[in-house]
């Protein structure tokens, strides 16, 4: 089975995909040199979840104003994060299932499970969060994809887990 | 769940999957669902050897019909509110020409 990248959209929305022009860059390439078992792990999702109470959720003011505009910052989420201390802001998905089980976009609990199950090595204590609706990934690209990975690195993180949505 | 834009855009290590935007890893409170995409990817980041290689996952999500339009949010968004006055206003200016 080929995976139809274009099933759940509306044609035109099908088509706008299809027609933008996408910047390749060099693939990136750490080949993978110990088991899983001894891999620490960390999870970065597209879904705009933060910590209600502790962190500003997304700008959806600024989006609603400026449609172009998509918030490019980062929320870190710890590794006992639980699931009601968690908000979504995402114009662009229904966000109720998420907000009901935040496992199906990031998958903090499900990989707590591997690890307790010797699967995974561990869990790295710091996940990331950020809001994929960006027109231009300038942002991402230069500022908060390189803080990211820093900290991942400070962490001692071997594989970086990417869940969009 | 856009295999084509994660592979154009050179992401390393790809596993597809045919989910709707909101449920990469499966519907809310199915772990068992969610545990076999994880592991499968697992099996592909160990399996994967080519840079920008694509695992395309077999599972199909059930109820098309209502999940087709269930994953929208409950508003459209900004960008595509814009989109639409934007068409809307092109044709009332064509209809006045």
């Amino acid at each position: 089975m080929t995976v139809d990248s274009f099933k759940w959209l509306s044609p035109a929305l099908a088509n706008y995909y299809k027609g933008m022009a996408i910047q390749k860059e060099e693939v990136p390439w750490t080949p993978l040199t110990k088991p899983l078992s001894r891999c620490r792990f960390s999870l970065l999702s597209t879904s705009g979840i933060y910590l209600k109470g502790k962190q500003p959720p997304f700008d959806l003011d600024r989006e609603r104003r400026e449609p172009f505009w998509g918030d490019p910052s980062y929320r870190a989420i710890p590794r006992d994060v639980r699931q009601e201390e968690i908000g979504v802001a995402h114009l662009h998905i229904n966000t109720s299932d998420i907000e009901a089980d935040m496992n199906i976009a990031l998958p903090v609990h499900r990989f707590l499970e591997l690890e307790e199950a010797g699967e995974i090595g561990s869990l790295a204590p710091t996940s990331y969060s950020v809001m994929g609706f960006q027109q231009s990934q300038d942002e991402w690209r230069e500022r908060y994809g390189p803080e990211i990975a820093n900290r991942m690195k400070e962490e001692g993180v071997d594989v970086a887990f990417l869940t969009p949505v | 769940m856009v295999p084509y834009l994660a592979e154009a855009s050179g992401t390393p290590r790809i596993v597809a999957v045919e989910f709707p935007f909101g449920h990469t890893l499966g519907h809310a409170h199915d772990r068992d669902e969610q545990l076999r995409v994880i592991r499968d990817a697992l099996r592909a980041l160990q399996e994967i050897e080519q840079p920008n290689t694509v695992v395309h996952l077999p599972y199909e999500w059930p109820d098309f019909d209502h999940w087709r339009t269930a994953w929208h949010p409950p508003e459209p968004p900004p960008i595509m509110q814009w989109l639409r006055e934007q068409a809307r206003q092109r044709a009332e200016a064509k209809h006045q020409e």
